[in-house]
């Protein structure tokens, strides 16, 4: 309600300077913070927060797929299920999938099924959750490019990342990222998802009205930034396990008084495992 | 070790340190784990509220809307609890319609909070019998690991005590803090054999014969109980429970509390 | 003291780990004459071989594993053991230490019983047989039972045991470790539970360089801290 009510006669989502109502530029991103292992239980987890959207991500398998008579006896079944949380939206939303929701679910199953090596698991399942706390326009996106985290950090093997992001059209200008009002308001949103090293699509919607010219200037907007996406993907990654030494003893202060003399301190080659 | 079933070697070894007053991960039988709170957590609600309670970690959200208050309570508003446990947070939540568990889990956050006048529903009445505030208390389970009935209650409480409600949208005037004058805390104690513990880890929920979950106000007095799972308490160990719930309820109610 | 600034390259799915020379090796895969990371880990080079050690995933079992397992469901003739892998792994009645009566399964090992066990095999289709025969199988009782991700064995037995070795050295708690990520700990709750606390370690900073170190302080802190102040 309070969306309409605020951009009721033409506001203008785009001005002739090409400044944007939250002030981005046509090919700017909303800033995007990504965070992997959040999570204690699930087997790999991530949580994004794109913009105004916050979505957690979480991974459990490869796990034995229930039940029995939907198992592959050749290869993982991948699948993911979307949802949004009641609070998400402005209107409050019941909870339980919907149309859109299960609409959602399946394409981002099929985002990921091409890149998971589902032959190393027959008979099992990889699980894909992604639950958005909070909505502003391009949650699957958001999703999406949390999940791939997820995903990863559950150690599933898969031939690479999977990016994601949406172009679409706002006030006749080809524009990046559309949030809320501009998806609302505007002509077009064009959400789409790539394999990073390969440029091979997974995903591809679009609703709305683009001349070829104008599909084209999406893509090559949403190509361009999902280079940028990626590297806080990988970023994300490399945050969590990256520790030394240092951080290792700040979290545990040192107990008072004398420690026990040591016999000769063995060196650390000694020790490391096999192989490494 | 196995999701659903706590082995016999791993009760035993619950049980074994549990006598000597310690718990597997260093807590006494009577600490609960360490509680967080963070408040106005997610902007598209009118409160918010991200609690952990050890690793258990729970988000609340409370959406206001108005509309026709129940035929038999004319002049009060609507409460509306729901509890969500996502498959992500746990590897035994299946998605689907509410399982009676989500179900109990809800009904007793929400006794907790309405019996105790937590926020004085008759405030939240518009136009007697016509319109009144609708409070949905929607929580959301993001990861399970023992003591949700606790979890559930704090997320609640401390999203509700940092709820605005959104008159202006609605032509009612300005936007004003729910009016919470009371503060329920819930605090939940597993028993083992004949072993109380408070704040039950997964396992020790898992292994328990039998949970009784207390709700106190900030008198001390009781507004909301359920005791659960097939075991049985004796009449002193009910007794002991209370006493430990009004204790550790008055060290926790002043986390909940807004800052 | 070590060098606390140094850290062991981290590589994501995707990345390209090949060199001159190398072939693919686990955690890798080869596409067009590269090779590239399958799994989020750290790059590793042996004898012509590139790998990538993963930080996470599930226990895939292989034959000859030494596993620790709990025993979930039982059949006439055999009992269904939960390893913590996607398969379930059944114990045929043949296959254990004793002579089983069909439909007297119950009387040997019953649900929520902890055994050490083998994988006896693994099919192509990845379905899994165990067996009691080897030498150390038994049904487990007293102490207790962790468990880890399966990536971080190899680093809390170290190279040949030593890790492992100096753990129970410095807490006197007796530690079997499981290929499958669980660990049985015999000994008194308080060594038990200072091991597991150094175990805990392992897993969570595994491939930090310094982590002997950081074990043995962490140790040396509890046994402190149980010890209590001392008298001035």
């Amino acid at each position: 309600m309070e969306d309409i009510e605020h951009i009721e006669k033409e506001m203008k989502l785009i001005d002739s300077n090409g400044r944007r109502l939250d002030g981005r530029s046509f090919d700017e991103l909303r800033p995007i913070r990504i965070e992997a292992g959040v999570l204690r239980r699930a087997d790999g987890c991530a949580y994004i927060e794109w913009g105004g959207n916050k979505v957690l991500a979480a991974v459990y398998g490869p796990r034995e797929a229930h039940p029995r008579h939907l198992q592959d006896p050749a290869r993982a079944l991948v699948q993911c299920r979307y949802n949004m949380a009641p609070f998400s939206v402005s209107d409050r939303k019941r909870p339980g999938p919907d149309r859109r929701s299960v609409e959602i679910s399946k394409v981002i199953s099929e985002a990921f099924s091409s890149v998971v090596f589902k032959e190393q698991f027959p008979r099992t399942s990889v699980d894909i959750f992604i639950e958005v706390l909070q909505a502003d326009a391009g949650t699957r996106c958001a999703g999406l490019t949390a999940a791939s985290v997820a995903i990863a950090d559950a150690g599933v093997p898969m031939r690479d990342l999977v990016t994601s992001c949406a172009s679409g059209k706002i006030g006749g200008v080809v524009c990046l990222d559309l949030n809320k009002d501009e998806d609302n308001f505007g002509e077009a949103d064009c959400p789409m998802a790539i394999v990073p090293r390969t440029g091979e699509v997974v995903l591809l919607q679009m609703d709305g009205h683009l001349t070829y010219d104008e599909f084209q200037k999406a893509m090559d907007l949403s190509i361009d930034a999902t280079r940028r996406i990626y590297e806080m993907q990988r970023d994300a990654l490399r945050r969590r396990y990256s520790v030394t030494l240092e951080d290792i003893l700040k979290e545990s202060p040192p107990a008072a008084g004398p420690v026990e003399p040591e016999a000769e301190q063995p060196r650390e080659e000694d020790f490391g495992p096999e192989g490494i | 070790m196995s999701e659903e079933i706590v082995s016999e070697l791993m009760r035993a070894h619950v049980y074994r340190l549990a006598s000597t007053g310690q718990r597997v991960d260093g807590r006494g039988l009577d600490e609960p784990r360490k509680v967080s709170v963070a408040r106005a957590f997610v902007k598209t609600a009118e409160g918010s509220a991200r609690v952990k309670l050890g690793n258990t970690d729970v988000l609340v959200g409370i959406k206001m809307s108005v509309g026709e208050p129940y035929p038999d309570t004319p002049n009060t508003g609507v409460l509306s609890t729901s509890v969500e446990l996502i498959p992500m947070a746990s590897p035994t939540f299946e998605a689907g319609p509410p399982r009676p568990d989500a179900i109990e889990l809800a009904r007793v956050v929400d006794r907790g909070i309405r019996e105790s006048k937590m926020v004085d529903m008759e405030r939240l009445c518009i136009t007697p019998k016509e319109k009144v505030w609708i409070l949905f208390i929607d929580i959301h389970v993001l990861d399970y690991d023992g003591n949700l009935f606790d979890a559930c209650s704090y997320g609640a409480v401390a999203a509700l005590a940092s709820t605005i409600a959104p008159a202006k949208n609605q032509g009612l005037g300005d936007d004003f803090p729910l009016p919470v004058e009371h503060w329920p805390v819930s605090v939940t104690t597993a028993k083992i054999k004949d072993l109380l513990l408070v704040d039950p880890s997964l396992d020790e929920e898992r292994m328990a014969d039998a949970r009784l979950t207390v709700t106190t106000d900030e008198n001390g007095d009781i507004r909301a109980m359920q005791k659960g799972l097939s075991g049985s308490f004796t009449y002193e160990e009910v007794k002991r429970i209370i006493e430990t719930a009004q204790r550790v309820g008055r060290d926790i109610r002043p986390l909940l509390q807004s800052s | 003291m070590q060098s606390s600034g140094s850290l062991r390259p981290i590589v994501i799915p995707g990345e390209a780990v090949g060199g001159p020379g190398l072939k693919p090796g686990p955690g890798t895969y080869s596409e067009g004459g590269r090779v590239f990371a399958a799994q989020l880990g750290i790059r590793n080079e042996h004898e012509g071989l590139v790998s990538v050690i993963p930080l996470n995933g599930r226990y895939i079992p292989q034959r000859g594993d030494a596993v620790i397992g709990e025993v979930v469901d039982i059949g006439p003739s055999h009992w269904l053991v939960d390893i913590n892998s996607p398969y379930p792994a059944p114990l045929h009645a043949t296959e254990s230490p004793w002579r089983v009566e069909f439909g007297d399964t119950a009387r040997y090992l019953k649900v929520g019983d902890v055994i050490m066990c083998h994988v006896l095999s693994v099919d192509e289709i990845k379905r899994v047989q165990l067996t009691m025969q080897e030498r150390e199988a038994r049904r487990l009782t007293g102490g207790m039972v962790m468990e880890i991700s399966p990536t971080k064995v190899p680093r809390v037995i170290g190279k040949q045991g030593s890790m492992v070795s100096l753990i129970m050295e410095l807490t006197g708690c007796r530690i079997y470790v499981g290929q499958n990520g669980r660990i049985w700990l015999d000994g008194d709750d308080r060594s038990a539970a200072m091991a597991a606390m150094a175990i805990r370690l392992i897993e969570e900073r595994a491939q930090a360089v310094g982590l002997t170190e950081a074990v043995r302080e962490l140790i040396e802190r509890e046994k402190q801290r149980r010890r209590g102040p001392r008298p001035s």
